[in-house]
Protein backbone atom coordinates (compact mmCIF):
# COMPACT_ATOMS: atom_id res chain seq x y z
CA UNK A 1 0.00 0.00 0.00
CA UNK A 2 2.92 2.07 0.89
CA UNK A 3 4.11 2.49 -2.95
CA UNK A 4 0.79 3.84 -4.00
CA UNK A 5 1.04 6.91 -1.58
CA UNK A 6 3.28 9.33 -3.76
CA UNK A 7 2.49 8.29 -7.66
CA UNK A 8 -1.42 8.19 -6.85
CA UNK A 9 -0.93 11.90 -4.95
CA UNK A 10 0.97 12.69 -7.79
CA UNK A 11 -1.78 11.47 -10.44
CA UNK A 12 -4.45 12.88 -8.49
CA UNK A 13 -2.67 16.37 -8.33
CA UNK A 14 -3.10 16.41 -12.34
CA UNK A 15 -5.65 14.67 -12.67
CA UNK A 16 -7.34 17.85 -10.48
CA UNK A 17 -5.52 20.00 -12.49
CA UNK A 18 -6.83 19.05 -15.40
CA UNK A 19 -10.53 19.37 -14.39
CA UNK A 20 -10.25 22.33 -12.51
CA UNK A 21 -8.71 24.16 -15.54
CA UNK A 22 -11.29 26.78 -16.13
CA UNK A 23 -11.72 27.56 -12.55
CA UNK A 24 -7.96 28.63 -12.18
CA UNK A 25 -6.99 32.56 -13.52
CA UNK A 26 -5.17 31.27 -16.09
CA UNK A 27 -4.48 33.07 -19.51
CA UNK A 28 -6.24 32.11 -22.50
CA UNK A 29 -4.50 28.94 -23.58
CA UNK A 30 -5.24 29.70 -27.63
CA UNK A 31 -5.08 33.65 -27.66
CA UNK A 32 -2.17 34.84 -29.58
CA UNK A 33 -0.03 38.17 -28.63
CA UNK A 34 2.78 38.55 -31.24
CA UNK A 35 4.21 40.92 -29.90
CA UNK A 36 5.36 38.83 -26.93
CA UNK A 37 6.54 35.18 -28.99
CA UNK A 38 8.66 33.58 -27.44
CA UNK A 39 9.23 35.81 -24.25
CA UNK A 40 11.00 34.86 -21.01
CA UNK A 41 9.12 34.76 -17.63
CA UNK A 42 7.40 37.28 -17.41
CA UNK A 43 4.39 38.82 -14.97
CA UNK A 44 1.23 36.60 -15.28
CA UNK A 45 3.21 34.50 -17.52
CA UNK A 46 5.82 32.02 -14.70
CA UNK A 47 6.83 30.10 -18.07
CA UNK A 48 7.30 32.82 -20.79
CA UNK A 49 5.18 32.73 -24.05
CA UNK A 50 5.72 30.21 -27.07
CA UNK A 51 6.09 31.02 -30.82
CA UNK A 52 2.55 32.40 -31.38
CA UNK A 53 3.21 34.68 -27.94
CA UNK A 54 0.39 32.29 -26.18
CA UNK A 55 1.43 31.68 -22.28
CA UNK A 56 3.14 28.32 -21.64
CA UNK A 57 2.16 27.61 -18.31
CA UNK A 58 -1.50 27.89 -19.21
CA UNK A 59 -1.49 25.58 -22.22
CA UNK A 60 0.69 22.96 -20.15
CA UNK A 61 -2.67 22.57 -17.29
CA UNK A 62 -5.10 23.00 -20.90
CA UNK A 63 -2.83 20.30 -22.29
CA UNK A 64 -2.97 18.09 -19.30
CA UNK A 65 -6.87 18.02 -19.69
CA UNK A 66 -6.79 17.46 -23.27
CA UNK A 67 -4.71 14.38 -23.04
CA UNK A 68 -5.98 13.12 -19.90
CA UNK A 69 -9.61 13.26 -21.35
CA UNK A 70 -8.74 11.81 -24.23
CA UNK A 71 -6.89 8.94 -22.36
CA UNK A 72 -9.75 8.18 -19.44
CA UNK A 73 -12.62 8.32 -22.44
CA UNK A 74 -10.67 5.63 -24.61
CA UNK A 75 -9.84 3.89 -21.68
CA UNK A 76 -13.63 3.79 -20.59
CA UNK A 77 -14.67 3.05 -23.92
CA UNK A 78 -12.76 0.16 -24.13
CA UNK A 79 -13.17 -1.14 -20.83
CA UNK A 80 -16.84 -0.96 -21.31
CA UNK A 81 -16.90 -3.10 -24.38
CA UNK A 82 -14.07 -5.10 -23.53
CA UNK A 83 -15.37 -6.52 -20.62
CA UNK A 84 -18.54 -7.05 -21.87
CA UNK A 85 -17.17 -9.08 -24.37
CA UNK A 86 -14.95 -10.49 -22.07
CA UNK A 87 -18.03 -11.49 -19.38
CA UNK A 88 -19.82 -13.14 -22.95
CA UNK A 89 -16.87 -15.14 -23.76
CA UNK A 90 -16.21 -16.07 -20.19
CA UNK A 91 -19.60 -16.92 -19.26
CA UNK A 92 -21.40 -18.09 -22.85
CA UNK A 93 -20.47 -21.39 -24.73
CA UNK A 94 -19.80 -21.91 -28.63
CA UNK A 95 -18.67 -19.45 -31.09
CA UNK A 96 -20.12 -16.47 -30.29
CA UNK A 97 -18.23 -16.56 -27.07
CA UNK A 98 -15.40 -17.79 -28.64
CA UNK A 99 -15.47 -15.16 -31.03
CA UNK A 100 -16.38 -12.53 -29.05
CA UNK A 101 -13.16 -12.57 -27.34
CA UNK A 102 -10.80 -14.07 -30.39
CA UNK A 103 -12.16 -11.39 -32.59
CA UNK A 104 -10.10 -8.81 -30.73
CA UNK A 105 -6.95 -10.33 -31.02
CA UNK A 106 -7.28 -9.40 -34.79
CA UNK A 107 -5.87 -5.88 -33.49
CA UNK A 108 -2.95 -7.05 -32.24
CA UNK A 109 -2.00 -8.38 -35.55
CA UNK A 110 -0.94 -4.29 -36.03
CA UNK A 111 1.34 -2.21 -34.76
CA UNK A 112 -0.73 0.07 -32.47
CA UNK A 113 0.66 3.26 -33.96
CA UNK A 114 0.17 2.52 -37.64
CA UNK A 115 -3.31 0.61 -37.14
CA UNK A 116 -4.12 4.58 -35.67
CA UNK A 117 -2.72 5.96 -38.85
CA UNK A 118 -4.74 3.89 -40.92
CA UNK A 119 -7.79 5.22 -39.10
CA UNK A 120 -6.89 8.94 -39.26
CA UNK A 121 -6.47 8.79 -42.86
CA UNK A 122 -9.67 8.11 -43.22
CA UNK A 123 -11.42 10.05 -40.38
CA UNK A 124 -9.00 12.95 -40.60
CA UNK A 125 -7.53 13.90 -37.59
CA UNK A 126 -9.03 14.93 -33.87
CA UNK A 127 -9.86 14.13 -30.23
CA UNK A 128 -12.83 12.15 -31.85
CA UNK A 129 -10.87 9.86 -34.07
CA UNK A 130 -7.96 9.63 -30.76
CA UNK A 131 -10.32 8.12 -28.53
CA UNK A 132 -12.30 6.06 -31.42
CA UNK A 133 -8.69 4.41 -31.82
CA UNK A 134 -7.56 4.16 -28.66
CA UNK A 135 -10.06 2.26 -27.41
CA UNK A 136 -9.83 0.22 -30.46
CA UNK A 137 -6.84 -0.58 -29.32
CA UNK A 138 -7.29 -0.86 -25.69
CA UNK A 139 -10.24 -3.49 -26.17
CA UNK A 140 -8.26 -6.93 -26.63
CA UNK A 141 -6.57 -6.05 -23.17
CA UNK A 142 -9.70 -6.30 -21.40
CA UNK A 143 -11.64 -8.58 -22.85
CA UNK A 144 -8.60 -11.13 -22.79
CA UNK A 145 -8.06 -10.12 -19.01
CA UNK A 146 -11.92 -10.68 -18.16
CA UNK A 147 -12.40 -13.64 -19.98
CA UNK A 148 -9.29 -15.12 -18.26
CA UNK A 149 -10.98 -14.03 -14.61
CA UNK A 150 -14.50 -15.25 -15.40
CA UNK A 151 -12.92 -18.83 -16.89
CA UNK A 152 -11.13 -18.78 -12.94
CA UNK A 153 -14.21 -17.36 -11.13
CA UNK A 154 -17.20 -18.95 -12.54
CA UNK A 155 -16.74 -22.44 -11.18
CA UNK A 156 -15.76 -21.40 -7.59
CA UNK A 157 -18.70 -22.12 -4.71
CA UNK A 158 -19.57 -18.85 -3.97
CA UNK A 159 -21.18 -18.68 -7.64
CA UNK A 160 -22.62 -21.92 -7.32
CA UNK A 161 -23.91 -21.26 -4.01
CA UNK A 162 -25.57 -18.08 -5.63
CA UNK A 163 -26.81 -19.86 -8.81
CA UNK A 164 -28.73 -22.44 -6.06
CA UNK A 165 -30.39 -19.58 -4.25
CA UNK A 166 -31.99 -18.89 -7.95
CA UNK A 167 -30.09 -15.74 -9.14
CA UNK A 168 -30.89 -15.31 -12.88
CA UNK A 169 -27.45 -14.62 -14.99
CA UNK A 170 -27.11 -11.03 -15.47
CA UNK A 171 -27.24 -10.93 -11.87
CA UNK A 172 -24.54 -13.62 -11.26
CA UNK A 173 -22.23 -12.00 -13.71
CA UNK A 174 -22.95 -8.15 -12.99
CA UNK A 175 -23.13 -9.13 -8.65
CA UNK A 176 -21.42 -12.24 -7.93
CA UNK A 177 -18.54 -12.35 -10.79
CA UNK A 178 -17.67 -8.72 -11.55
CA UNK A 179 -17.14 -7.72 -8.02
CA UNK A 180 -14.87 -10.18 -7.74
CA UNK A 181 -12.68 -9.72 -10.37
CA UNK A 182 -12.51 -5.40 -10.24
CA UNK A 183 -9.07 -5.88 -9.46
CA UNK A 184 -7.62 -6.97 -12.04
CA UNK A 185 -9.60 -4.93 -14.74
CA UNK A 186 -8.68 -2.00 -12.38
CA UNK A 187 -5.09 -2.65 -13.19
CA UNK A 188 -5.75 -2.99 -16.68
CA UNK A 189 -7.57 0.25 -16.99
CA UNK A 190 -4.88 2.20 -15.55
CA UNK A 191 -2.34 0.54 -18.16
CA UNK A 192 -4.56 1.62 -20.85
CA UNK A 193 -4.49 5.10 -19.54
CA UNK A 194 -1.05 5.37 -19.41
CA UNK A 195 -0.45 4.01 -22.43
CA UNK A 196 -3.10 5.59 -23.84
CA UNK A 197 -1.34 9.53 -23.27
CA UNK A 198 1.97 7.99 -24.58
CA UNK A 199 0.32 7.31 -27.80
CA UNK A 200 -2.29 10.36 -27.97
CA UNK A 201 0.52 12.32 -27.21
CA UNK A 202 2.83 11.26 -30.06
CA UNK A 203 -0.12 11.13 -32.82
CA UNK A 204 -0.90 15.07 -31.67
CA UNK A 205 3.55 15.06 -31.78
CA UNK A 206 3.31 14.38 -35.64
CA UNK A 207 0.08 16.61 -35.92
CA UNK A 208 -2.50 13.57 -36.69
CA UNK A 209 -3.81 13.86 -33.30
CA UNK A 210 -5.61 17.01 -31.27
CA UNK A 211 -5.97 19.57 -33.80
CA UNK A 212 -4.27 23.01 -33.28
CA UNK A 213 -4.75 25.67 -31.49
CA UNK A 214 -5.90 23.03 -29.11
CA UNK A 215 -3.30 22.65 -26.46
CA UNK A 216 -1.69 19.00 -26.09
CA UNK A 217 1.73 18.42 -24.89
CA UNK A 218 2.31 16.63 -27.86
CA UNK A 219 1.58 19.49 -30.25
CA UNK A 220 3.87 21.56 -28.02
CA UNK A 221 6.75 19.69 -27.87
CA UNK A 222 6.07 19.93 -31.61
CA UNK A 223 5.93 23.63 -32.18
CA UNK A 224 9.11 24.10 -29.62
CA UNK A 225 10.98 21.80 -31.72
CA UNK A 226 10.88 24.51 -34.89
CA UNK A 227 12.51 27.22 -32.31
CA UNK A 228 14.52 24.92 -30.77
CA UNK A 229 17.51 27.25 -31.11
CA UNK A 230 15.90 30.51 -29.89
CA UNK A 231 14.44 28.95 -26.74
CA UNK A 232 14.74 25.58 -25.42
CA UNK A 233 12.99 25.88 -22.38
CA UNK A 234 9.62 25.80 -24.41
CA UNK A 235 10.78 22.08 -25.45
CA UNK A 236 11.27 21.00 -21.83
CA UNK A 237 8.54 21.92 -20.15
CA UNK A 238 6.03 19.82 -21.93
CA UNK A 239 8.96 16.86 -22.19
CA UNK A 240 8.88 16.80 -18.73
CA UNK A 241 5.35 17.20 -17.75
CA UNK A 242 4.34 14.40 -20.00
CA UNK A 243 7.49 12.04 -18.66
CA UNK A 244 6.81 12.91 -14.72
CA UNK A 245 2.78 12.08 -15.85
CA UNK A 246 3.80 8.67 -17.59
CA UNK A 247 6.13 7.78 -14.67
CA UNK A 248 3.89 8.40 -11.85
CA UNK A 249 1.24 6.76 -13.94
CA UNK A 250 3.34 3.40 -14.34
CA UNK A 251 4.27 3.27 -10.51
CA UNK A 252 0.77 3.50 -9.65
CA UNK A 253 -0.37 0.71 -12.29
CA UNK A 254 2.84 -1.14 -10.59
CA UNK A 255 1.57 -0.60 -7.27
CA UNK A 256 -1.93 -1.36 -7.49
CA UNK A 257 -0.62 -4.25 -9.66
CA UNK A 258 0.92 -5.48 -6.23
CA UNK A 259 -2.36 -4.65 -4.42
CA UNK A 260 -5.29 -5.93 -6.33
CA UNK A 261 -3.57 -8.52 -8.54
CA UNK A 262 -2.07 -10.88 -6.16
CA UNK A 263 -0.83 -13.88 -8.32
CA UNK A 264 1.28 -11.32 -10.59
CA UNK A 265 3.16 -9.25 -7.78
CA UNK A 266 6.61 -9.38 -7.33
CA UNK A 267 7.37 -9.90 -10.75
CA UNK B 1 13.24 -27.50 -34.19
CA UNK B 2 11.30 -29.82 -36.76
CA UNK B 3 10.57 -28.81 -40.45
CA UNK B 4 6.97 -30.17 -39.60
CA UNK B 5 7.01 -27.13 -36.74
CA UNK B 6 8.44 -24.65 -39.03
CA UNK B 7 6.21 -25.48 -41.91
CA UNK B 8 2.83 -25.12 -39.05
CA UNK B 9 3.93 -21.43 -37.77
CA UNK B 10 4.83 -20.31 -41.43
CA UNK B 11 1.23 -21.08 -42.12
CA UNK B 12 0.07 -19.27 -39.33
CA UNK B 13 1.93 -16.53 -40.82
CA UNK B 14 0.28 -16.37 -43.55
CA UNK B 15 -3.01 -16.53 -42.26
CA UNK B 16 -2.79 -13.54 -40.30
CA UNK B 17 -1.00 -11.33 -43.17
CA UNK B 18 -4.33 -12.49 -45.20
CA UNK B 19 -6.41 -11.81 -41.63
CA UNK B 20 -4.40 -7.89 -41.90
CA UNK B 21 -4.95 -7.60 -45.58
CA UNK B 22 -8.56 -8.18 -44.90
CA UNK B 23 -8.93 -5.57 -42.44
CA UNK B 24 -7.09 -3.43 -44.34
CA UNK B 25 -9.41 -3.95 -46.92
CA UNK B 26 -12.59 -3.75 -44.73
CA UNK B 27 -11.24 -0.47 -43.04
CA UNK B 28 -11.99 1.54 -46.16
CA UNK B 29 -15.83 0.25 -46.14
CA UNK B 30 -16.74 0.01 -42.57
CA UNK B 31 -16.76 3.79 -41.80
CA UNK B 32 -20.03 5.83 -42.36
CA UNK B 33 -20.77 7.51 -45.50
CA UNK B 34 -18.91 6.98 -48.91
CA UNK B 35 -15.18 6.45 -48.41
CA UNK B 36 -14.08 8.74 -51.60
CA UNK B 37 -16.02 11.42 -50.20
CA UNK B 38 -14.46 10.87 -46.61
CA UNK B 39 -10.82 11.11 -48.46
CA UNK B 40 -11.68 14.28 -50.63
CA UNK B 41 -13.55 16.23 -47.61
CA UNK B 42 -11.35 18.45 -45.30
CA UNK B 43 -12.99 20.21 -42.62
CA UNK B 44 -16.29 19.99 -43.27
CA UNK B 45 -16.60 20.90 -46.73
CA UNK B 46 -18.02 18.85 -49.25
CA UNK B 47 -16.02 17.82 -52.32
CA UNK B 48 -16.68 18.19 -55.69
CA UNK B 49 -19.08 15.39 -57.38
CA UNK B 50 -16.45 15.29 -60.39
CA UNK B 51 -13.59 14.44 -58.17
CA UNK B 52 -15.99 11.79 -56.16
CA UNK B 53 -16.75 10.13 -58.90
CA UNK B 54 -13.48 10.03 -60.43
CA UNK B 55 -11.68 9.01 -56.95
CA UNK B 56 -14.46 6.05 -56.47
CA UNK B 57 -13.42 4.69 -60.41
CA UNK B 58 -9.34 5.03 -59.10
CA UNK B 59 -10.10 3.06 -55.97
CA UNK B 60 -12.83 0.46 -57.90
CA UNK B 61 -15.26 1.45 -55.54
CA UNK B 62 -18.23 1.38 -58.13
CA UNK B 63 -17.70 -2.27 -58.70
CA UNK B 64 -19.50 -5.12 -56.05
CA UNK B 65 -17.74 -5.41 -52.76
CA UNK B 66 -16.28 -9.09 -53.50
CA UNK B 67 -15.05 -8.14 -57.13
CA UNK B 68 -13.27 -5.09 -55.37
CA UNK B 69 -11.68 -7.74 -52.42
CA UNK B 70 -10.95 -10.13 -55.50
CA UNK B 71 -8.95 -7.58 -57.12
CA UNK B 72 -7.42 -6.65 -53.72
CA UNK B 73 -6.05 -9.74 -52.97
CA UNK B 74 -5.28 -10.50 -56.17
CA UNK B 75 -3.18 -7.37 -56.29
CA UNK B 76 -1.44 -8.20 -53.12
CA UNK B 77 -0.51 -11.58 -54.64
CA UNK B 78 0.93 -10.00 -57.63
CA UNK B 79 2.89 -7.82 -55.68
CA UNK B 80 1.23 -4.92 -57.04
CA UNK B 81 0.48 -2.34 -54.45
CA UNK B 82 -1.04 0.25 -56.45
CA UNK B 83 -0.12 3.96 -57.22
CA UNK B 84 -0.20 6.70 -55.22
CA UNK B 85 -3.17 8.86 -55.63
CA UNK B 86 -0.99 12.13 -55.38
CA UNK B 87 1.73 11.81 -58.28
CA UNK B 88 0.34 7.87 -59.33
CA UNK B 89 4.25 6.67 -58.29
CA UNK B 90 4.10 2.85 -57.63
CA UNK B 91 3.45 2.11 -53.47
CA UNK B 92 6.04 -0.71 -54.30
CA UNK B 93 8.96 1.29 -55.30
CA UNK B 94 8.15 3.43 -52.82
CA UNK B 95 8.67 0.74 -50.56
CA UNK B 96 11.51 -0.61 -51.34
CA UNK B 97 13.37 2.32 -51.72
CA UNK B 98 12.53 3.05 -47.92
CA UNK B 99 12.18 -0.03 -46.62
CA UNK B 100 15.93 -0.90 -45.86
CA UNK B 101 16.37 2.45 -44.16
CA UNK B 102 13.69 1.40 -41.83
CA UNK B 103 15.42 -2.02 -41.15
CA UNK B 104 18.31 -0.69 -40.89
CA UNK B 105 17.34 1.89 -37.97
CA UNK B 106 15.36 -0.80 -36.38
CA UNK B 107 18.37 -3.46 -36.28
CA UNK B 108 20.60 -0.98 -35.40
CA UNK B 109 18.38 0.19 -32.44
CA UNK B 110 18.02 -3.64 -31.45
CA UNK B 111 21.53 -4.19 -31.22
CA UNK B 112 22.18 -1.47 -29.19
CA UNK B 113 19.42 -2.05 -27.13
CA UNK B 114 20.58 -6.07 -26.57
CA UNK B 115 24.06 -4.97 -25.53
CA UNK B 116 23.27 -3.13 -23.38
CA UNK B 117 20.23 -4.15 -21.40
CA UNK B 118 20.96 -7.93 -21.24
CA UNK B 119 24.87 -7.32 -19.36
CA UNK B 120 23.22 -4.58 -17.34
CA UNK B 121 20.78 -6.95 -16.65
CA UNK B 122 23.18 -9.87 -15.79
CA UNK B 123 25.06 -7.53 -13.67
CA UNK B 124 22.28 -5.96 -11.81
CA UNK B 125 21.03 -9.44 -10.74
CA UNK B 126 24.20 -10.39 -9.39
CA UNK B 127 24.34 -7.42 -7.27
CA UNK B 128 20.79 -7.11 -6.53
CA UNK B 129 20.16 -4.93 -3.63
CA UNK B 130 23.32 -3.14 -4.59
CA UNK B 131 24.24 0.11 -5.64
CA UNK B 132 23.97 -0.54 -9.21
CA UNK B 133 21.08 -2.44 -9.50
CA UNK B 134 19.51 0.28 -7.79
CA UNK B 135 20.71 2.80 -9.85
CA UNK B 136 19.98 0.79 -13.39
CA UNK B 137 16.39 -0.32 -11.78
CA UNK B 138 15.72 3.99 -10.96
CA UNK B 139 16.80 4.32 -14.67
CA UNK B 140 14.81 2.14 -15.99
CA UNK B 141 11.94 3.45 -14.46
CA UNK B 142 12.25 6.38 -16.18
CA UNK B 143 13.94 5.26 -19.54
CA UNK B 144 9.94 3.10 -19.67
CA UNK B 145 7.99 6.57 -18.89
CA UNK B 146 10.02 8.93 -21.24
CA UNK B 147 8.21 8.24 -24.67
CA UNK B 148 10.16 7.63 -27.49
CA UNK B 149 9.77 11.10 -29.39
CA UNK B 150 10.54 13.02 -25.97
CA UNK B 151 14.38 11.13 -26.17
CA UNK B 152 14.66 11.85 -29.42
CA UNK B 153 13.74 15.76 -29.28
CA UNK B 154 16.04 15.71 -25.98
CA UNK B 155 18.78 14.32 -27.57
CA UNK B 156 18.63 16.43 -30.78
CA UNK B 157 18.41 19.45 -27.86
CA UNK B 158 21.46 18.25 -26.04
CA UNK B 159 24.06 16.81 -28.46
CA UNK B 160 23.25 19.00 -32.04
CA UNK B 161 21.82 22.15 -30.37
CA UNK B 162 23.78 22.43 -27.20
CA UNK B 163 26.84 20.20 -27.27
CA UNK B 164 26.91 20.22 -30.95
CA UNK B 165 28.87 16.93 -31.31
CA UNK B 166 26.28 15.12 -33.38
CA UNK B 167 23.87 16.33 -36.23
CA UNK B 168 20.97 16.96 -35.64
CA UNK B 169 19.20 14.55 -38.07
CA UNK B 170 19.19 13.66 -42.04
CA UNK B 171 20.67 10.94 -44.19
CA UNK B 172 23.81 10.12 -46.07
CA UNK B 173 23.89 6.38 -48.24
CA UNK B 174 26.68 4.23 -46.52
CA UNK B 175 27.86 4.24 -50.32
CA UNK B 176 28.53 7.70 -50.50
CA UNK B 177 30.11 8.78 -46.66
CA UNK B 178 30.21 5.29 -44.41
CA UNK B 179 31.46 7.65 -41.57
CA UNK B 180 28.57 10.09 -41.87
CA UNK B 181 26.29 7.61 -42.18
CA UNK B 182 27.11 6.08 -39.32
CA UNK B 183 26.90 9.50 -37.00
CA UNK B 184 23.82 9.90 -38.48
CA UNK B 185 22.52 6.50 -37.41
CA UNK B 186 23.86 6.90 -34.17
CA UNK B 187 21.01 9.31 -32.26
CA UNK B 188 18.25 7.76 -33.95
CA UNK B 189 19.36 4.68 -33.37
CA UNK B 190 19.99 5.04 -29.44
CA UNK B 191 15.98 6.65 -29.68
CA UNK B 192 14.99 3.55 -30.92
CA UNK B 193 17.00 1.08 -28.21
CA UNK B 194 16.07 3.14 -25.18
CA UNK B 195 12.58 1.36 -24.48
CA UNK B 196 13.96 -2.10 -25.10
CA UNK B 197 16.86 -1.83 -23.37
CA UNK B 198 14.87 -0.82 -20.39
CA UNK B 199 12.15 -3.73 -21.05
CA UNK B 200 15.32 -6.06 -21.53
CA UNK B 201 17.30 -4.97 -18.30
CA UNK B 202 14.22 -5.91 -16.44
CA UNK B 203 13.35 -9.08 -17.80
CA UNK B 204 16.85 -10.13 -18.23
CA UNK B 205 17.01 -9.27 -13.98
CA UNK B 206 14.18 -11.32 -13.18
CA UNK B 207 15.04 -14.56 -15.13
CA UNK B 208 18.53 -14.05 -13.65
CA UNK B 209 17.15 -14.36 -10.36
CA UNK B 210 14.92 -17.00 -11.40
CA UNK B 211 17.39 -19.13 -12.78
CA UNK B 212 19.80 -18.60 -10.11
CA UNK B 213 17.78 -20.05 -7.30
CA UNK B 214 17.96 -23.17 -9.29
CA UNK B 215 19.17 -26.57 -8.39
CA UNK B 216 21.58 -27.20 -10.88
CA UNK B 217 22.79 -23.33 -10.11
CA UNK B 218 23.74 -25.81 -6.81
CA UNK B 219 24.89 -28.55 -8.18
CA UNK B 220 27.05 -26.80 -10.93
CA UNK B 221 28.62 -24.58 -7.64
CA UNK B 222 28.99 -28.09 -6.18
CA UNK B 223 30.90 -29.77 -8.38
CA UNK B 224 33.81 -27.01 -8.36
CA UNK B 225 32.71 -25.16 -11.76
CA UNK B 226 34.15 -21.34 -11.22
CA UNK B 227 31.40 -18.69 -11.34
CA UNK B 228 32.18 -17.40 -14.87
CA UNK B 229 31.09 -20.64 -15.34
CA UNK B 230 27.97 -21.20 -13.78
CA UNK B 231 26.60 -17.94 -14.17
CA UNK B 232 27.59 -18.12 -18.24
CA UNK B 233 26.88 -21.18 -19.37
CA UNK B 234 24.57 -22.30 -16.88
CA UNK B 235 21.90 -19.50 -15.86
CA UNK B 236 22.51 -17.42 -18.88
CA UNK B 237 21.53 -19.73 -20.98
CA UNK B 238 18.47 -20.87 -19.03
CA UNK B 239 17.84 -16.77 -18.48
CA UNK B 240 17.50 -16.04 -21.94
CA UNK B 241 14.50 -17.87 -22.62
CA UNK B 242 12.22 -15.36 -21.01
CA UNK B 243 13.98 -12.48 -22.83
CA UNK B 244 13.65 -13.36 -25.94
CA UNK B 245 10.33 -13.85 -25.62
CA UNK B 246 9.96 -10.41 -24.31
CA UNK B 247 12.17 -9.25 -27.77
CA UNK B 248 8.90 -10.63 -29.26
CA UNK B 249 6.40 -8.92 -27.09
CA UNK B 250 8.07 -5.44 -27.81
CA UNK B 251 8.71 -5.70 -31.73
CA UNK B 252 5.08 -4.12 -32.23
CA UNK B 253 6.41 -0.82 -29.78
CA UNK B 254 9.88 -0.85 -31.68
CA UNK B 255 8.16 -0.49 -35.34
CA UNK B 256 5.89 1.92 -34.16
CA UNK B 257 8.39 3.74 -32.50
CA UNK B 258 10.15 3.50 -36.04
CA UNK B 259 7.46 5.97 -37.20
CA UNK B 260 8.31 8.64 -34.59
CA UNK B 261 11.92 8.60 -34.44
CA UNK B 262 12.56 8.64 -38.55
CA UNK B 263 10.18 12.27 -38.04
CA UNK B 264 12.25 13.79 -35.42
CA UNK B 265 15.90 12.42 -37.33
CA UNK B 266 14.47 12.98 -40.71
CA UNK B 267 15.56 9.79 -41.34
CA UNK B 268 14.09 8.72 -44.67
CA UNK B 269 12.60 5.38 -44.27
CA UNK B 270 8.84 4.67 -44.49
CA UNK B 271 7.61 7.23 -42.16
CA UNK B 272 8.29 9.98 -44.25
CA UNK B 273 6.07 8.69 -47.61
CA UNK B 274 3.14 7.14 -44.62
CA UNK B 275 2.78 10.36 -43.03
CA UNK B 276 3.02 12.40 -46.30
CA UNK B 277 0.24 10.10 -47.13
CA UNK B 278 -1.84 10.10 -43.82
CA UNK B 279 -1.98 14.02 -44.46
CA UNK B 280 -2.65 13.74 -47.74
CA UNK B 281 -5.24 11.58 -47.44
CA UNK B 282 -3.01 8.78 -50.02
CA UNK B 283 -4.84 5.88 -49.15
CA UNK B 284 -3.28 3.25 -51.51
CA UNK B 285 -0.24 4.42 -50.18
CA UNK B 286 -0.73 4.15 -46.62
CA UNK B 287 -2.40 0.75 -47.09
CA UNK B 288 0.92 -0.44 -48.62
CA UNK B 289 3.10 0.75 -46.04
CA UNK B 290 0.82 -0.30 -42.83
CA UNK B 291 0.15 -3.90 -44.74
CA UNK B 292 4.29 -3.78 -45.52
CA UNK B 293 5.08 -2.81 -41.94
CA UNK B 294 2.56 -5.15 -40.22
CA UNK B 295 3.29 -8.33 -42.03
CA UNK B 296 7.01 -7.09 -40.58
CA UNK B 297 6.24 -7.24 -37.40
CA UNK B 298 4.35 -10.94 -38.31
CA UNK B 299 7.58 -12.25 -39.78
CA UNK B 300 10.25 -10.61 -37.05
CA UNK B 301 7.65 -11.95 -34.53
CA UNK B 302 8.12 -15.85 -36.27
CA UNK B 303 12.12 -15.03 -36.49
CA UNK B 304 11.79 -14.35 -32.34
CA UNK B 305 9.73 -17.51 -32.27
CA UNK B 306 12.37 -19.81 -34.33
CA UNK B 307 15.58 -17.81 -31.84
CA UNK B 308 12.71 -19.09 -29.05
CA UNK B 309 12.70 -22.67 -30.10
CA UNK B 310 16.53 -23.28 -31.10
CA UNK B 311 17.61 -21.62 -27.45
CA UNK B 312 14.42 -23.98 -25.79
CA UNK B 313 14.17 -27.08 -27.76
CA UNK B 314 10.82 -27.46 -25.02
CA UNK B 315 8.74 -24.67 -27.07
CA UNK B 316 8.86 -26.49 -30.60
CA UNK B 317 7.49 -29.46 -29.05
CA UNK B 318 4.45 -27.84 -27.00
Amino acid sequence: MKRLWLPGAFVALIVLAALCAPLFPLADPVRQDVANRLAGPMAGSWLGRDEFGRDVFSRLIWGARTSLGVAFASAMVAGLVGVTLGLIGGWGKGAAAFLSVRSMDVVLCFPPILLALLVVTLLGPGAGTLILVLSVLYLPGFARVTHAEVLSVKGRDYVEAARALGARPSYLLLRTVLPNIAGPILVQLSLAVAAAVVLESGLSFLGLGVVPPAPSWGLMIRGARATMEQAPLLLVWPCAALTLTILAMNLLCDGLRDTLDPRTAGR
Amino acid sequence: MSAAWLARKLATVIGLAWLVATIVFLALHMVPGDPAELLLSTGGISPDPASVAELREKLGLDRPILVQYGTFLGNLLRRDLGTSLVDDYPVLSEIALRLPRTLELIAAGTVIAILVGVPAGVYAALDRGGRFDRFASGVTALLLAVPVFVVGTLLVLLFAQTLRIMPAGGFVAFSQDPAQHLKLLTLPAIAIAKGLAAVLFRMTRAAMLDALANDYVRTARAKGLGPNRVIFVHVLRNALNPVVTVLGLQMGTLLGGTVLVEYVFNWPGMSTPLLRAVEGRDYPMVVGIVLTISVLFLLLNLLVEVVHAWLDPRVAHS
